[in-house]
Parts: C-alpha cells; sequence; structure tokens
C-alpha cells in the first residue's frame, strides 16, 4: 500500500499532463467508489442513486461560481458536501423506509427526478449544463497554497482528498458507528432487539456516503470545468457502483481497485475497438463469474493459498 | 408476594383468521422464572414475540413495570431492560463470539453516533462482552467466528448476547433446543443463577429442566392458557395433563 502511495506522489514528476490527468480522474473515482461502498458493501444498501449527490455538488460548484471570477476553493468545497449531505438527508429518509429490490428502485427514481429536474429546467443550462470558466481559487487572505489552474497543483489536492477520504473511512469502520452499521448489514432485525434505532444509523450512513460522493462531484466539476444532467443520471450511478463490484465489495482498497481497473479497462478497449463497451461488458461478466469477491478477492486468494502452503 | 416486573393483560394477536395467541395474561415477578409450555403450534413464541416488540400486538396490554409498553418498537423495548433470545438461532455469523457480544453490550451506551474513537477502546462494553460469555460458558471461544461454532455453542451465544445487554427482564425462547447435555446442565444451573436478580420468562420443551427451574408455570393450547399456577398445581392438573403432558412426556 506504502508503495502505491509512494507511486502516485511521485507520478507528477515523471509523467506527461494527460497521465497525470487521467489518474486524477481515477483518484475521484475512487472516492467516489468509497462513498457507494459505505452504502453497499458495509451498510448493506444497494443504492442506484448514488450519482445524485455527485451530480449536485458539481452542480452546486457550477451555480455558486460568478461567471468569469473563480469562487473560494475553502467556501466553495464545503458548501458543496453540504448541498449533497442535506439532499442525503432529505432523499434518505425517504427511501430507507423501504428494503430490498425496492429501496434499489426508489433510490433510482429520485435520481432521475432530479436528473430530469437539471435537464428540463433552464436552471444551469437545461441538457447542454453549464461551464465553469474559472476554476476555485484556493487564496486565504492573499496566500495561495495551490492553484488548481494547474494540473499538477489540483492533482496534489485530489490524492490528499483521496487519502483523507480513505483514513477517514477506515477510523469511521472501527469507530462504535462502524460497528452498528455492519450488524445492520448482517442482520438488522436483530440489532432492533438488541436496542439499536436503526433507521438512524443507516440514514446516518446514507448522508456520509452522500457528502463523501459530494467530494467527488466537486473534484470532478473542478477538473472538466463543465457540468451537465449526466452527472446525476443512472449510468453513472451503474458505473460506480460497478466498480464496487468489481473491486470487491465490503473493503475499502477494492473500490479503489475498481474504480482504476475500470478506468483502464475503458481506456484499453477504446484503443483497440469501436466495439468497446462489448468488451467492457464481457470483462466484467468474467471477473463477476471468477472472482465473486472482486480484484481484491484475488489478492485475498493469493495470501490464502500461500498460507495453505506454509501450514 | 414478589414485585410484578412485566405483565400482559388479554394479550392476543390475529395471523388473517387464526387467533395465534388470545386473551393471554401473565405475570412476571422479580426473582422469579415463568415458563410457558404448550405443544408445538400454543402461540408460545407469538407471545415472546409480542412482548419483545418484535410483533405488533392486534389486542390487550403489556406492562413493564406498571408502563403501558404495548406497541412499543423492539428497539425502545429493549432499552427498557427487556433483553429477548431467539429460538431460531438469531445472530450475527461473520463476527466473533466477542464481537457478537460486543455489539450487544454497546447498545446500552447512550449513543452510537461516535464516528472517531475504535470500538475496542470502550473498555466497558468489553468486559460487559467477557462477562456475558463467561456466564454462558463460552470461555476459550471468544475469538473464534459465530458460523465456524458447533450448533450448541451457537445456541450459547444467542443467550450471551441476551445478557450482554444486561437486562432486567429475561425473554427467553427454548434457549435448551440443540444443546448438548453438558450444555444444558450449565444453561439450567445459569438460569437459576439469573432468577435471583431478574425476572424470565422461559419458553422450553425440556420438562425436565422447566420443573427444574420454574417457580411459576402456564400451560398454552390453541393461543389460550389452559392452566396457570406453581408446578406442583401443573403437575396435579388434569387438563393439563390430558392435553399436554400425558402425550408428550414419554
Amino acid at each position: 500500500m506504502i508503495v502505491c502511495l509512494l507511486a502516485l506522489a511521485v507520478l507528477p514528476f515523471v509523467a506527461d499532463k494527460f497521465t497525470v490527468q487521467l489518474v486524477t480522474k481515477m483518484m475521484i473515482m475512487a472516492i467516489f467508489a468509497m462513498s457507494l461502498d459505505l452504502l453497499v458493501g458495509y451498510t448493506g444498501l444497494v443504492s442506484l442513486g448514488h450519482a445524485a449527490f455527485f451530480g449536485l455538488a458539481g452542480y452546486i460548484l457550477a451555480l455558486s461560481t460568478p461567471q468569469y471570477q473563480a469562487s473560494s476553493f475553502w467556501i466553495s468545497l464545503p458548501l458543496a458536501v453540504a448541498g449533497a449531505g442535506i439532499l442525503a438527508l432529505a432523499i434518505g429518509s425517504l427511501v430507507l423506509r423501504v428494503t430490498g429490490v425496492y429501496f434499489i428502485m426508489v433510490t433510482l427514481a429520485f435520481a432521475q427526478m432530479l436528473h430530469y429536474i437539471f435537464h428540463d429546467t433552464k436552471i444551469a443550462g437545461g441538457s447542454d449544463g453549464m461551464y465553469i470558466y474559472v476554476r476555485p481559487d484556493a487564496a486565504i487572505f492573499g496566500w495561495r497554497p495551490f492553484d488548481l489552474e494547474k494540473f499538477g497543483d489540483f492533482y496534489f489536492v485530489v490524492l490528499a482528498l483521496f487519502v483523507a477520504v480513505f483514513i477517514f473511512l477506515r477510523v469511521v469502520l472501527r469507530s462504535l458507528f462502524g460497528q452498528v452499521i455492519s450488524g445492520v448489514h448482517v442482520n438488522d432485525g436483530r440489532m432492533r432487539s438488541l436496542g439499536f434505532a436503526t433507521f438512524r444509523y443507516k440514514l446516518a450512513s446514507f448522508v456520509l456516503a452522500g457528502m463523501l460522493a459530494g467530494v467527488a462531484g466537486y473534484l470532478s466539476a473542478v477538473q472538466f470545468g463543465v457540468v451537465n444532467p449526466d452527472l446525476l443520471g443512472w449510468h453513472l450511478s451503474g458505473s460506480v457502483l460497478m466498480m464496487v463490484i468489481l473491486g470487491g465489495m465490503g473493503t475499502l482498497v477494492g473500490p479503489i481497485l475498481g474504480a482504476f481497473a475500470m478506468m483502464l479497462l475503458e481506456l484499453g478497449f477504446q484503443s483497440l475497438t469501436k466495439h468497446w463497451q462489448l468488451a467492457m461488458g464481457v470483462a466484467i461478466v468474467l471477473v463477476a463469474l471468477l472472482l465473486p469477491r472482486g480484484l481484491v478477492g484475488l489478492a485475498n486468494w493469493r495470501t490464502r493459498a500461500k498460507e495453505a502452503a506454509d501450514g | 408476594m414478589a414485585e410484578t416486573i412485566l405483565e400482559t393483560r388479554e394479550l392476543t394477536r390475529y395471523f388473517g383468521g387464526l387467533a395465534a395467541v388470545r386473551d393471554v395474561s401473565v405475570t412476571c415477578h422479580a426473582g422469579e422464572l415463568h415458563a410457558v409450555i404448550g405443544p408445538n403450534g400454543a402461540g408460545k413464541s407469538t407471545l415472546i414475540n409480542m412482548l419483545s416488540g418484535d410483533l405488533p400486538s392486534s389486542g390487550g396490554i403489556v406492562r413493564l413495570r406498571g408502563r403501558d409498553i404495548t406497541g412499543l418498537r423492539a428497539d425502545r423495548i429493549s432499552r427498557l431492560g427487556v433483553g429477548r433470545s431467539y429460538q431460531k438461532t438469531n445472530v450475527f455469523l461473520p463476527f466473533s463470539a466477542f464481537e457478537n457480544c460486543r455489539l450487544a453490550a454497546q447498545s446500552r451506551l447512550s449513543s452510537s453516533m461516535r464516528f472517531f474513537k475504535p470500538a475496542a477502546s470502550y473498555r466497558e462494553v468489553s468486559k460487559a462482552a467477557e462477562r456475558a460469555l463467561a456466564m454462558a460458558g463460552l470461555e476459550g471461544r471468544e475469538g473464534a467466528t459465530v458460523a465456524a461454532l458447533s450448533h450448541g455453542e451457537q445456541r450459547q451465544v444467542e443467550i450471551a448476547m441476551t445478557l450482554a445487554t444486561d437486562p432486567e427482564v429475561l425473554l427467553l425462547d427454548e434457549p435448551l433446543a440443540g444443546m448438548g447435555a453438558e450444555e444444558s446442565a450449565r444453561i439450567v444451573g445459569l438460569l437459576q443463577k439469573l432468577t435471583k436478580d431478574h425476572a424470565i420468562l422461559l419458553v422450553e420443551h425440556d420438562m425436565d429442566a422447566v420443573f427444574a427451574v420454574a417457580d411459576r408455570l402456564t400451560v398454552m393450547v390453541n393461543g389460550q392458557v389452559l392452566e396457570s399456577g406453581p408446578p406442583a398445581q401443573i403437575r396435579a392438573s388434569r387438563a393439563v395433563q390430558e392435553a399436554y403432558l400425558g402425550v408428550d412426556s414419554d
């Protein structure tokens, strides 16, 4: 893990601009995938509407940025994350009343409603979306620790947030709260009979996941300088769910591997064939069949085999 | 007469047109073990499910220390000091025995909305979990994943979890089912010990165990109370012998 982190830290000094920007995008998607895994892999809530929080955070940045001027990074980021959190609180307090396949459907329905609100009204450019002409300014009282217009600086900001989210989730999962959501995942009914008001904990998990998705959505909007309704759509919700499953649910490393692997596969197949989506589908089916625990299962399987050989 | 802790008045539950439990009034006193016996389908588990809040009742009242708790959610009732175990083992299979009990003990903290301090550093919670495991006879098995334990040991985890919530009232649904003779004897001993400072409602099929520990018995048949009273009275009852003991105690 430390080797990977070092590799990420030196990358901008050795790689070209294209690679640096690609890895930036991968880390953003990895944050997004980790946030969804908190729901899917740890709390046992399969959401197909997670892009709603990702997209909304991007829109909040776009709408709070004055045209041709920069918004403050230190204000717009918390604003976007809080907005995503409030949306998650509103959606969560409704969708968590249903379970199983209905939960999947209702999360999808809410995200699609939001998608069409931005698609069919003129709030933020309708279906065309909206440009963010100037990236947020990181100046604090005249001192500017980094410049988001520089792709190298932006890379390190994303890297720092990526590591921070990873550590944050690791800590949270070991806390009392983390124990409760794991218990809810395994056996919700028994948690209630032990005295836990499980709804409250599921809602907290939903809000936390929404806020972290907001971090990713904000960063993505900064990187591309544009937001459009697709950022809220079911296609993106499905992609990020696929990343989580591909990498391995219920682990933190899994969604990271999944995000990196899926984007590399996409890129690889795109360079080989026009019908890359077909190849992508085959690859995902193969992983699902051969690695039921995702890419993380591959690593575990190797260590287990080694242990068996040693013992 | 000992203090009344938990009581029901004319508690009733319909499943469709079928009255699974009808007009059942039972009382649990402090320091007393009240056993509910009866053939399969008599409504014993349904009764416990209503007392614990797992199942809403169709009619009647449940009172805890005089307070009406009818219709409260299971988590509220649990926090008021009513702990239950399940007939069908209902635990967290992927977790270790210790983690199962730690989770149970954690439920007694005022809130688990604590996001940063590691759960393992709450010493009191861990101690309560260890105590409960020891009481249920699981010393040395704390670290084992529950899924890997024997059926009998899983039954012991079930009981240990209930104890880890430090309840005042215990609702035990066939705790001995599926246990070997040695563990059974151990749990019977534990029940006798626990009776001193708990009010216990026990549903159990093992008649030797029931008569060894019960201070009071209620016999249910077809959802209704056939007879209720001290063990000697139940043993002597003609109706009970015909309806239940005569057929079942071979």
